[in-house]
This record gives structure tokens, C-alpha cells and sequence, in this order.
């Protein structure tokens, strides 16, 4: 057995992420998963979140949204809406999202039949991924 | 033969139009660049999102008891047809009208749901029962768009309203060439091929359950292949755009050429006969 997994990540605007690992800790719908080379296969659904790889000393940090993903004892596939490597995650339009969706969720408008929660909900979950995702690739 | 002040106004008249046409094709060009680049970006997520389905639905034997697998047998078919909004296109929007027209089987009792005002027009003329119509399609259509129509969908089928549903789109093949599709998109069935082997079973895990993981993995494989469709039906609308404004800036400098080559005999013969009236009238003083 190796001790590396490849993994791939591939979102509508690109391969964003292929390459030899050693470990990933994914965000499942029911929580936090950990996947080690050599993983029995699984399949399972993501959410809006942190997905976190090691590689040596390495360790990098990717907010994700939703999507999926498929493990085979040599193979990761992470197949979502977006993913954001560290140089492309704008910090300062994530901080801007994070206040319009607070605003949103705690406007007047929320009240109103036409208000989307999901979104709005969705939209502040993506930004404070990022910013953590931001904060955790500094050190 | 109409006067010279008559052929130069028609002169000026195509001029201008053929302006406009060049304007247009220049548009179309810088949006399909753009769009020809979303839909290459994106085609590796498809494929991937579909060998994921694949394998899964491969493997898993009892996955086709979930609802969107269900078949109900019945008649009742939904077409979602893409076309655009606006219209100097070619026959862009004619030929997903024609393939839609060319899908429906008389023994069905056929809905539809529309994307483009000009498919909406043309169905609610004939008296279609139209279920919805999504109009102003974004340039670049992002996932939210094509998640509500997404999420429509599969309501209309899991609530049982309709049986069977089928996109109608267009598959960008190059700028100068689209071609009309039909896919049937729910139920969905067991995906077909693709160089898996048949003794390489994989005994999945499903976290936390098989049902749960369905729940989402089946809805967001339908919105992905509807985003795919719009970004593919999107691409070929400027492609569509794009040859046909050429073809008419084309027509225009040719028509210039002809009105020109008749604005310049009307100017001879009127020369000649002005020479003829001096030659005329100089004879007369004699």
C-alpha cells in the first residue's frame, strides 16, 4: 500500500487541485471525515466548509461548497461547486459577502415571502469558509 | 432607371446597417470567447460528475429504488427546451423548435417548461400547455439560475405531476457549428458504457447512509447536467450570432457593390446626357 492518495478536485470552473497527498479531512453532511491512503471506497455528500490536505509538511486549506465525493483506496475525487486555492481566495470580497449576508438574514427583508434563506444562508456560510480557510493558510 | 440622389441614399442605408451588423458579430465574438471558455472549464467537472454516477449506480445494487429512478410507465412528458431570448441568431431557435417538435409523440400528453422568450412565444401561440417559462437567460449563467429550474423539476417528478422529463438544448461543437439535442433526463436510468471493467467491483461506503448520500448526489447530478446544457446552449447561441451577423455583413458589402456599379452608371448616363445637350444646344447657335 502507498502512502500517499491522489487527489482531484474539480469544480464547473476547472480542475482546481491534483496531486499526491497524504491525508484530507473533508467536511461530510454529518460532519468532519478523515480519509488516509488506503481508504475502503466511499461515497459521500459534502457541505459548504473546510477541506483540509497534508502532504509532508505541507498543509493546505480549501473552502469548498457543495458536492460530493468519491474515494477509492488510490484515488480522491472531490467534485463541488467551487473550490478556492490560497493565492485565489480574495479576502476582502468575502469580507464584503459575509456583511451583505448578515444584513440580508437580519434585514427587514428576511420577513418577505420573496426572500431566499437558502441563499442568503449559503452565501454567509462560502464567505466565512473563506476567511477561515484565509486565516488558517497565514501561519 | 432611379436617380443618382435615390441609389446614394440606398448606398447610406445598407452602409449603416452593415454597421450594425458588424457591431453585432464583434459582440457575439467577445461573449463566445467567453462562454467557449465556461463550457471548457466545465466539461471536466461533467465528466467527472458523471463517472462518479456511473460507478456508483454500476455497484450499488439496490440504488434504483430511489424515487428519481422510478418509472412510472406513464405518458405524461415534460420537455424543458432552451432556446434564447433574442432573436438574429440564424436558425438557432428554429432548430430547437424543430428538434423539440420532432421529439413529441403523438401518444403522449405533452407539458413543457420553457428557457428563452423565444421558444415561450412560439409554444404559447400554439396553444402548448406551458408549466412555466424562464426568461432573460444570463449571458453567463451562473448555478443559481439553473438550480431553480433544477429544483422545479424534480418536484414536478417526485410529486408525481409529470412521468417522464426531457431536455431539448444545443451541444456547442465549434463556433461555426451547434447541433440540436434531446436528452431524457428523469427517470433517471443506469448510465450506459464508458471502459469500466465488469469484475472490478467496488463495494462502496456510504456516509452516513445510501438513501441520504442519493438525496443529494441524484438532485445535484441533474442541476450540473442542466448548468452543462446552459452554458453548452448559451456558447452556441453566440456562435449562432456570430456567423449569422457575419453572413450579413457579407450580403451588405456585396449589395454595396451592386448599388455602387448602378450609382455609377446612373452618374455616366447622366454625364452623357448633359454632353449631349451642350453638343445640342451649340449646334442650335450656329
Amino acid at each position: 500500500m502507498s502512502s500517499t492518495i491522489k487527489l482531484e478536485i474539480v469544480t464547473p470552473a476547472g480542475k482546481k487541485y491534483s496531486g499526491e497527498i497524504e491525508y484530507l479531512k473533508a467536511p461530510a453532511i454529518d460532519g468532519q471525515i478523515g480519509i488516509l491512503p488506503g481508504h475502503a471506497p466511499l461515497v459521500t455528500a459534502l457541505k459548504i466548509g473546510l477541506l483540509e490536505l497534508r502532504k509532508g509538511e505541507e498543509r493546505l486549506v480549501i473552502p469548498i461548497s457543495e458536492g460530493f465525493m468519491e474515494v477509492t483506496p488510490d484515488n480522491i475525487n472531490v467534485v463541488v461547486r467551487t473550490a478556492e486555492l490560497p493565492d485565489e481566495i480574495d479576502v476582502e470580497r468575502a469580507r464584503r459577502a459575509k456583511e451583505r449576508a448578515e444584513k440580508r438574514l437580519n434585514g427587514k427583508d428576511s420577513q418577505s415571502a420573496h426572500f431566499d434563506y437558502v441563499r442568503a444562508r449559503a452565501a454567509l456560510e462560502r464567505a466565512l469558509a473563506r476567511l477561515k480557510a484565509a486565516d488558517a493558510n497565514k501561519d | 432607371m432611379e436617380s443618382m440622389r435615390d441609389i446614394k441614399r440606398r448606398i447610406n442605408s445598407v452602409r449603416n446597417t452593415q454597421k450594425i451588423t458588424k457591431a453585432m458579430k464583434m459582440v457575439a465574438a467577445a461573449r463566445l470567447r467567453k462562454s467557449q471558455e465556461m463550457v471548457e472549464k466545465a466539461r471536466p467537472f461533467f465528466n467527472k460528475n458523471r463517472e462518479v454516477i456511473y460507478k456508483v449506480s454500476r455497484y450499488t445494487k439496490d440504488y434504483t429504488e430511489h424515487p428519481l429512478f422510478l418509472d412510472s410507465g406513464g405518458k405524461r412528458h415534460l420537455y424543458l427546451i432552451i432556446n434564447s431570448d433574442r432573436g438574429l441568431c440564424g436558425s438557432y431557435n428554429v432548430n430547437i423548435i424543430e428538434k423539440a417538435k420532432a421529439s413529441f409523440k403523438p401518444d403522449e400528453e405533452i407539458s413543457l417548461i420553457t428557457i428563452g422568450r423565444n421558444a415561450r412565444d412560439y409554444f404559447k401561440k400554439r396553444d402548448y400547455n406551458i408549466i412555466s417559462e424562464y426568461i432573460n437567460i444570463p449571458d453567463y449563467p451562473d448555478y443559481w439560475f439553473s438550480k431553480r429550474i433544477g429544483d422545479e423539476l424534480i418536484s414536478l417528478f417526485k410529486e408525481r405531476i409529470v412521468d417522464r422529463i426531457s431536455l431539448v438544448y444545443t451541444h456547442f461543437n465549434s463556433a461555426i457549428s451547434q447541433t440540436a439535442r434531446m436528452i431524457p433526463l428523469l427517470p433517471l436510468t443506469a448510465l450506459e458504457g464508458s471502459g469500466l471493467e465488469e469484475n472490478k467491483k467496488l463495494d462502496y461506503l456510504y456516509e452516513p447512509s445510501a438513501d441520504q448520500v442519493f438525496d443529494v448526489l441524484l438532485p445535484a447530478y441533474i442541476n450540473n447536467i442542466l448548468y452543462a446544457a446552459l452554458l453548452e446552449s448559451k456558447a452556441s447561441e453566440f456562435g449562432a450570432v456570430m456567423t449569422a451577423m457575419d453572413s450579413a455583413t457579407e450580403n451588405a458589402e456585396e449589395l454595396i457593390g451592386e448599388l455602387t456599379l448602378l450609382y455609377n452608371r446612373a452618374r455616366q448616363s447622366a454625364i452623357t446626357t448633359e454632353i449631349a445637350e451642350i453638343v445640342g444646344g451649340a449646334e442650335a447657335l450656329k
